[in-house]
């Protein structure tokens, strides 16, 4: 009954997205304020109604309701709360319904705390929200139908593929969609203009938090991800160049790309074109992912059900909204063209520049991802890019990107003084200098261990500086640079913590690369293994049981006394096993050990892993998304735009506050 | 001319929906990767081995009057790629039964491929050096890791894509390298 309850209401949603489509954009275009005013309330009701069907979808996963198709299938009585609930989206129909519920938040969001836009520009965007709810309600309801009852139901369900029941996983999906889903948002907004017809600094002040918030959250999924990889997967790897990263990885370089671009646009009124353009690129990325995760064109270790009925309703709902976008793009945006002249060696060129090498490494990512695709629509032949092509096509693109964004921030606006800008850098640049040499000669690391530790000196050392400059540290007494550190704005910090995050995750993982050690053997116990300059002692395997699983754990001691103790999972409902590394985390490098197979007389394989500063990989992610925030709370944003304060002031937490 | 410039991007967006939705018009499910040389001879090829000077692999050892009736697995594999990390020992299991296992070192830096099997054992028999993946593209292979079950005639008779794992090395490569030997 509550299914069917969840059912309608997400029919229901389906009819106000299509209405919020159409009625807005046909007032704005007649200027009928009453028309337009329909888009605010049918944004809320949409929200509520797919919020009332997902949580008709979690009531039916947290009760073990079998009699639903899409529960019988992906959950198990026996499961732990937590998984049953993160289950709800741990499969397709369900990922979906996240997926809408998302889109629908944002479309709120907006229509609750754009309060000071635009009226028009308010109305056209929450039109453009609307079709996209449109098209992927009717992909819920048309082909991923999460409410299907099966008649009989089972006895019990199928269980949640084990590697899914974790907490890392339980939160990357709702991340990665905040991400996906929150470039919706300037996607709407860029569309928006384009009908408009004018971009103006307040069109990009309006946009930077819902890219800012989208980034974070796209950030951070990221992170969750990769972190989730590392430690469940037991390869002790973090980034594969997969296709389904790829496909996360690809909005990440367009979103970083744009919350630059739209600072040019804010702040000097140039890049129009170009930003909007990457607007509506960052969200076509995102569709891209959604549909090479779901349609299997590309095989991956992380694909969704393989269906080509669903892959082409997703190729078809990109084809109609990245195609349709584009064509407004080109009908309208020659006519965006003008605002502030900049010479080359400007804050603006910076800004340029790395737009410009992020948009490279993007497509280089395409390239690569699609590259298996294309080469065989022409010659026929299968083929496979690996590691191998993204480290020499992407990797090289990073070398100046990280060089720029040293100097970057100390050049002024309009004309800069490239000169001045790099004296002021000789501390971050003989650091850098110092530690490659030491790096190179002292430990006898290879060329690109020296040249991407000595990158990441220089990029936190040109950070700190810039930070410094601001505060005009040392040259005036300290209490007066204590005051001027609290005065400065927080998206300033916002940025010193983001680029600071990228310069730490970079040492992470040259370390993490060039400095790893491990070693591969049998052992029986009372075995000693040496790694690094550790000695661990193997005392064993215990057998233990856990909530839905039974396991194996191997027991290592280590020379301080410390237990570390990998496991082996069987999971009876799945009849799957999986391998829980056992990591102890220290600054100068991860402690990973992992239970292999029996040989069957007595010993056992063991992995173990001294893998060198990676911690520093998620500290430096963990930056990064906090510069986000710090910066999504900066008093600029929480006011709205100088060109509609021409109306009352709204209350100081309008703008973005659901999004931080 | 100006004009084109914001056409452009309209173009590639067609031409990448274009690409995406061929394989799928088509019918194809990419998972499912038969060979299309199944039951064919490999394809003739010679490689150099790891050391320089030391022995490398050619089409000739599938044929070779030294297989006597026995089958063989050439194991296509790179020291970048994590699934062949895990299928490592599995390989060392089949060649410690018997099987005469072969690898087919991808793409790789013959000195990484080096520092790999030392830290995790070499299951194999001998070594191909496919530096530019012209003898994996012969082959049709489509990522890392991926083995070929060949007979004593030097016929491919499987394909498996992917890690082998437990189950398949024992529900399906086993089986049919017993119902292979005479």
């Amino acid at each position: 009954m509550i299914a069917e309850l969840g059912h309608v209401a997400l029919a229901c949603a389906l009819v106000v997205a299509l209405l919020q489509a159409v009625v807005p954009l046909w007032g704005a275009a007649k200027g009928d304020a009453a028309l337009m005013a329909f888009a605010r309330p049918a944004a809320l009701v949409q929200f509520g109604a797919i919020a009332v069907a997902f949580g008709a979808l979690t009531q039916a996963y947290l009760v073990s309701d079998f009699s639903l198709a899409n529960v019988a299938a992906n959950s198990h009585s026996a499961k732990p709360f937590i998984y049953k609930l993160s289950g709800v989206w741990g499969n397709h129909e369900g990922s979906m319904l996240l997926w809408v519920l998302i889109l629908a938040l944002f479309g709120a969001a907006v229509a609750a705390f754009g309060v000071n836009l635009p009226e028009s520009l308010r109305a056209r965007t929450l039109a453009v929200q609307g079709m996209i709810g449109v098209g992927f309600l009717a992909f819920v309801l048309f082909t991923s139908n999460p409410f299907e009852r099966l008649i009989p139901p089972p006895l019990d369900g199928q269980g949640l593929n084990p590697l899914l029941q974790d907490i890392g996983l339980a939160l990357h999906p709702p991340m990665l969609y905040l991400g996906y889903v929150g470039l919706s948002t300037t996607f709407s907004f860029a569309v928006a203009a384009l009908l408009e017809g004018k971009v103006d600094p307040s069109w990009a002040r309006w946009v930077r938090p819902w890219t800012l918030a989208a980034w974070t959250a796209l950030t951070a999924g990221i992170v969750l991800g990769s972190g989730w990889a590392y430690y469940e997967l037991g390869w002790g790897g973090w980034w594969f160049w997969d296709p389904v990263e790829n496909a996360s990885f690809m909005p990440w370089l367009a979103a970083t790309a744009l919350l630059h671009s739209a600072i040019v646009v804010e702040k000097r009124g140039a890049l129009k074109s170009w930003t909007i353009l990457l607007a509506l690129v960052a969200f076509a990325f995102s569709l891209l992912g959604t549909f090479l995760v779901r349609s299997g064109v590309l095989t991956s270790v992380h694909a969704f059900a393989v269906d080509p009925e669903r892959g082409l309703f997703i190729l078809g709902l990109l084809a109609i909204a990245v195609g349709g976008s584009f064509v407004l793009y080109a009908w309208r945006a020659p006519t965006l063209e003008g605002g502030g002249m900049f010479r080359p060696v400007s804050r603006e060129g910076a800004l340029m520049l790395n737009n410009l090498l992020l948009s490279t490494a993007a497509a280089t990512v395409l390239i690569g991802t699609l590259y298996p695709l294309a080469l065989e629509l022409v010659t026929d032949e299968k083929v496979s890019v690996g590691p191998p092509y993204f480290e020499a096509t992407f990797v090289p693109l990073m070398i100046p990107l990280i060089l720029a964004l040293g100097v970057g921030p100390m050049l002024a606006w309009k004309r800069g003084d490239l000169t001045a800008a790099l004296s002021r850098l000789w501390v971050a640049a003989s650091l850098a200098l110092a530690l490659g040499l030491i790096v190179l000669y002292l430990w006898g690391a290879p060329v690109g261990a020296a040249l991407g530790l000595g990158l990441a000196a220089w990029l936190a050392g040109a950070v700190l500086t810039e930070w410094a400059e601001r505060v005009r540290l040392f040259r005036i007494p300290l209490a007066q640079s204590i005051d001027r550190a609290r005065g400065l704005p927080r998206s300033s910090y916002g940025m010193t913590f983001a680029h600071l995050g990228l310069a730490v995750f970079i040492f992470g993982a040259v370390g993490e690369t060039f400095f790893s050690r491990e070693v591969v053997r049998y052992v029986v116990p009372g075995d000693r293994i040496e790694i690094a300059d550790r000695t661990l002692i193997f005392k064993g395997v215990e057998t233990r049981e856990g909530p839905n699983y039974q396991i194996q754990a191997g027991v290592f001691e280590l020379d301080n006394g410390d237990v570390l103790q990998p496991e082996r999972r069987f999971y009876r409902a799945e009849g799957q096993q999986t391998t829980e590394a056992a990591i102890r985390p220290r600054p100068m490098g991860d402690l990973y050990v992992v239970l292999g197979e029996p040989a069957g007389d007595g010993r056992w394989t063991v992995r173990i892993y001294m893998k060198a500063l990676a911690i520093w990989l998620w500290i430096g992610g963990a930056l990064m998304v906090f510069g986000g925030l710090v910066s999504l709370a900066d008093r600029r944003l929480r006011v709205g735009a100088p060109a509609v304060r021409r109306t009352p002031l709204p209350p100081a937490t309008a703008a973005v506050g659901e999004a931080d | 001319m100006r004009r084109l410039v914001f056409l452009m991007p309209l173009i590639v967006i067609v031409a990448l929906v274009g690409t995406l939705a061929w394989p799928i018009l088509e019918g194809r499910d990419p998972r499912q990767l038969p060979s299309v040389l199944l039951d064919k001879p490999i394809p003739a090829f010679e490689l150099p081995g790891l050391m320089s000077g030391g022995p490398g692999l050619a089409s000739a050892v599938f044929t070779g009057p030294d297989r006597l009736g026995k089958p063989a697995l050439l194991n296509v594999f790179a020291s970048w790629c994590a699934p062949c990390r895990l299928e490592i020992p599995r390989l060392a299991g089949l060649a410690a039964e018997g099987v005469a296992v072969y690898g087919l070192a991808y793409k790789d830096d013959p000195a990484a491929t080096l520092g790999f099997l030392e830290q995790l054992g070499n299951p194999y028999h001998r070594i191909g050096v496919d530096r530019d993946g012209r003898v994996a593209i012969d082959f049709g292979v489509y990522g890392v890791p991926e083995t070929y079950v060949i007979d004593a005639e030097g016929r491919i008779r499987h394909r498996h894509v992917g890690e082998i794992t437990d189950q398949v090395a024992r529900e399906t490569l086993v089986p049919l390298l017993e119902s292979l030997t005479r």
